[in-house]
């Protein structure tokens, strides 16, 4: 490790810490937080990054070849299955409508019909870590804006091979071939094979990628997991990544389709939650380096020289990518409101166009000149891409889409509920459906819009946006409810829905849905008193089967369930209290630790806590000292 | 034949001797239903329409308890509150129970001794199964002296096995209608009807 190397990540790392959380408070999100550390630590402002700025992008590049592995470890086959339709049609859809078009304006520029075509191409990719990453930070993944642009993302990614394919037919300028000699010194066993050949070893590659991830990988992992030893099973993890990759890259594929489909083989594993934990900081951490080094890699010199230019193309490309997108989402029949979020979030050129744009310049397809103007475009409408969707979200949204309020007649008299749901999610909409069988009034809050057309169809009262929004609560009653409900599903935005709530409508009662043990001390250190465990009741109910079903009486069962989950609770307010409220970072390792202390406490406790009330021992004990021995019946 | 509809309640099964053993002797025959109360409803929600069928498609019902506190464990009471409806059970109406038999079985700590106006508890056990008397007579019912089994915190095994016997002599010879009911209602335990002097005590 040499002395730069350190600097530089003291300069990453810094940089990261300071601007993604003042991004995030001021609303921007994380990747433009990143984006602009990049741009200040890049050498057009504070120069602390110069020109390794390029080769650590293509190294933080890995960072999407992870992210790709654990969208396909959630990704079951069966799911990857129902999507083809929207994978194949939105997709490919997209992909081919999308390079026709920007082609056709290339064309009207002058370029050659290959260099029209190429330019296409690699436009028509947008970037699956901005985006996902972006709407995941939203909580939209879930919702029909992003399962569409997952689709098509998902597609843009396989559609990279055929296009790699394709290129060395476009070469048209002579000059440019001699570059490429170099760069392909890397050894690749499908360079010079016949077509056939190549053919047989990618086929067979990715036969051997799924063969070796249903057979080998599993019992590798079990061997691994029972060493015991966590970094040895992180290593594993990596190495399945890195394998895969540089198998990809030796058969000319993408690493990150390599890795997608490894994911998919694992999402039935067994190791699939141990392997998701641990490769998830190495993602979040590259994809960030990534981001970084995309704003350290735009070249504001030749952005002000060739200013018009790049603008002009910045412009037409969002231009064309919303319109197809829209188009095509009408198409398909995404709803107005989640159309808009789909095609808003896909304006950018994807990571990928590096790649493709410095093989093109080797292939002596695009000039340097070209390749340069566009790298700065693609880098620009990447940067724009959360102001875009900010944009949408605060201009566009709010005149097309799903409204804020519900739509009243205006002779209907604005009826006040008592109670206000946040979220009618699978959390949620239990406490609704209850409420309305009992006829107990209640408004509701959600975030995905399809959901809140749905719900309003059924005659519900549905407000949909940010519950942690005050505007949204007020609008909703909050004022004048009595109860309000916090049933989201993102932990962070309980806290912070808490937070407007306490300051706004400090009069509300509180009752907060808490994903486990963990996420309740959080709770419990934001003064809540009413917090529900999702999984607790319901895990003890099938704790009651199997007593039940193992012979014991059910009321004795059900008796020591509700003990357990009493004593539970005075437990967990007990070890909230002794926990220091200021350490939220808990290691895995305390976690364990403290789950051992849990149960020891739980069997000393409950044991001694034996039923006294019924038990005829003591009163028969003392019967047979009475000489009397009539006692009490 | 008649039909016998067992109301069984008891919160610690696993901690009693008395009544699981009286449980292994009741016989397993079709006339013979079981209704495990604490089993059935460990959430205290009783199936009141469920509960009532069961009531008419019998002739003679059961209380079958301990004592705690010179009365039921807590569910009896609940099936009583919500089974024995008004204008079903009792009232004007209420003839759905008429001219059925009633009794309870019953054990207590206590010994038969105890359970006199001079003796420890100052009173007999048929004021203390008043309020079941009552309650029969209310809906109707005919109530028949209890099968009791008194001083069980000094009964060892065999002694509890010697009751079992009786209570399913008992039972089968209730099934059989072979009991006269002016004998009946001559003893004050029903325990003394029954001669188990041949059976085999194994």
């Amino acid at each position: 490790m040499d002395h730069s190397f350190f600097t530089t990540a003291l300069v990453f790392l810094a940089a990261a810490v300071l601007f993604v959380p003042l991004a995030k408070k001021s609303g921007l999100g994380s990747v433009l937080g990143y984006l602009i550390a990049g741009v200040i630590i890049g050498p057009y402002a504070l120069g602390f990054v110069g020109q390794e700025g390029q080769d650590i992008m293509h190294f933080a590049e890995f960072g999407v070849v992870m992210m790709l592995f654990l969208i396909g470890l959630e990704l079951e086959p069966e799911l990857l299955w129902k999507l083809r339709k929207s994978i194949l049609g939105l997709g490919g859809l997209q992909v081919i409508l999308t390079t026709l078009v920007i082609a056709g304006i290339a064309l009207l520029f002058h370029f050659a019909w290959q260099q029209a075509l190429a330019l296409g191409m690699i436009l028509s990719l947008s970037s699956t870590a901005i985006v996902l990453q972006t709407l995941s930070e939203k909580g939209l993944m879930k919702t029909a804006a992003g399962q569409s642009a997952f689709s098509v993302l998902l597609f843009q990614d396989i559609a990279v091979i055929p296009m790699l394919g394709l290129f060395p037919l476009l070469a048209t300028l002579q000059a440019g071939q001699s570059g490429a000699a170099d760069t392909h010194a890397v050894t690749n066993w499908v360079e010079g094979q016949p077509a056939w050949l190549h053919t047989v070893i990618v086929l067979g590659s990715i036969a051997a990628v799924i063969a070796v991830g249903r057979v080998a990988v599993r019992p590798l992992l079990r061997i691994v997991a029972k060493t015991k030893m966590r970094e040895i099973f992180t290593a594993s993890a990596l190495l399945i990544i890195v394998g895969i990759a540089v198998l990809m890259t030796q058969i000319g594929l993408s690493p990150a389709l390599g890795a997608f489909l490894a994911g998919v083989v694992l999402a039935n594993s067994e190791y699939k939650h141990e392997l998701e934990s641990d490769i998830e900081p190495f993602k979040g951490l590259l994809l960030g380096v990534f981001f970084m080094a995309v704003g350290a890699s735009i070249d504001f010199n030749l952005v002000s020289q060739q200013f018009r230019e790049i603008l002009l193309w910045v412009c037409i490309l969002i231009a064309v990518k919303v319109i197809v997108l829209l188009l095509l989402g009408k198409f398909f029949k995404v709803s107005t409101e989640q159309n808009f979020i789909f095609s808003f979030s896909l304006t950018q050129v994807g990571e990928f166009a590096f790649v493709l744009f410095s093989f093109s310049l080797q292939q002596g397809i695009l000039s340097a000149q070209t390749t340069s103007i566009m790298t700065a475009v693609v880098a620009i409408s990447m940067a724009l891409t959360p102001l875009i969707i900010l944009l949408n979200e605060k201009l566009i949204l709010p005149r097309v889409g799903t409204d804020e309020l519900e739509e009243r007649q205006a002779d209907e008299i604005d009826e006040k509920n008592p109670v206000i749901i946040a979220g009618f999610g699978h959390f949620g909409s239990v406490i609704g459906r209850f409420l309305r069988a009992n006829k107990i009034p209640a408004t509701y809050l959600d975030l995905d819009s399809d959901r809140v057309d749905a719900l309003r169809n059924l005659g519900f009262k549905v407000f949909y946006g940010d519950a942690s929004r005050d505007d949204l609560l007020r609008a909703a009653g909050a004022q004048q409810a009595k109860i309000i409900i916090i049933a989201i599903n993102s932990p962070e935005k309980r806290l912070e829905m808490i937070e407007t709530v306490k300051k706004h409508f400090p009069h509300l009662h509180m009752l907060v849905r808490a994903s486990d043990r963990y996420d309740a001390y959080d709770l419990m250190n934001a003064g809540m008193l009413h917090i529900y465990r999702e999984t607790l009741d319901t895990s003890l109910r099938v704790g009651v089967d199997v007593m039940t079903l193992m012979g014991y009486r059910k009321y004795t069962a059900k008796r020591l369930a509700k003990n357990f989950l009493k004593y539970d609770e005075a437990n967990l307010k007990r070890l909230s209290a002794i926990r220091n409220p200021e350490d939220y970072v808990v290691e895995a390792r305390k976690h364990i630790e403290e789950i051992e202390a849990t149960i020891q406490s739980d069997r000393q406790n409950l044991l001694n806590e034996a039923d006294i009330s019924w038990d005829p021992d003591t009163l028969r004990e003392e019967a047979r000292t009475l000489q009397n021995g009539d006692a009490a019946s | 034949m008649k039909k016998i509809l067992i109301i069984f309640a008891h919160p610690v099964l696993e901690k009693s001797r008395v009544h699981k053993t009286l449980l292994k002797y009741i016989p397993q025959v079709d006339e013979i239903t079981v209704n495990d109360l604490y089993e059935n409803y460990p959430d205290f929600d009783i199936d009141v329409k469920r509960e009532q069928q069961l009531l008419l498609a019998h002739d003679i019902i059961i209380w079958q308890h301990p004592l705690y506190w010179y009365s039921a464990p807590a569910l009896l009471k609940q099936w009583q509150d919500l089974v024995l409806q008004h204008g079903w059970a009792y009232g004007k109406t209420g003839v759905a129970l008429s001219g059925k038999k009633i009794f309870n079985v019953i054990s207590s700590g206590g010994g038969t001794g105890a359970y006199q106006h001079e003796g420890y508890q100052h009173c007999t056990i048929n004021d203390v199964l008043r309020p079941y008397e009552r309650t029969a007579e209310l809906c109707r019912m005919t109530y028949w002296p209890p099968f009791w089994v008194a001083g069980t915190h000094k009964m060892d095994l065999p002694q509890i096995k010697e009751y079992g016997e009786r209570y399913k002599q008992l039972l089968l010879r209730l099934r059989e209608d072979k009991i006269n009911e002016d004998t009946m209602m001559q003893v004050s335990r029903l325990n003394d009807l029954v001669d188990i002097s041949q059976s085999n005590l194994a």
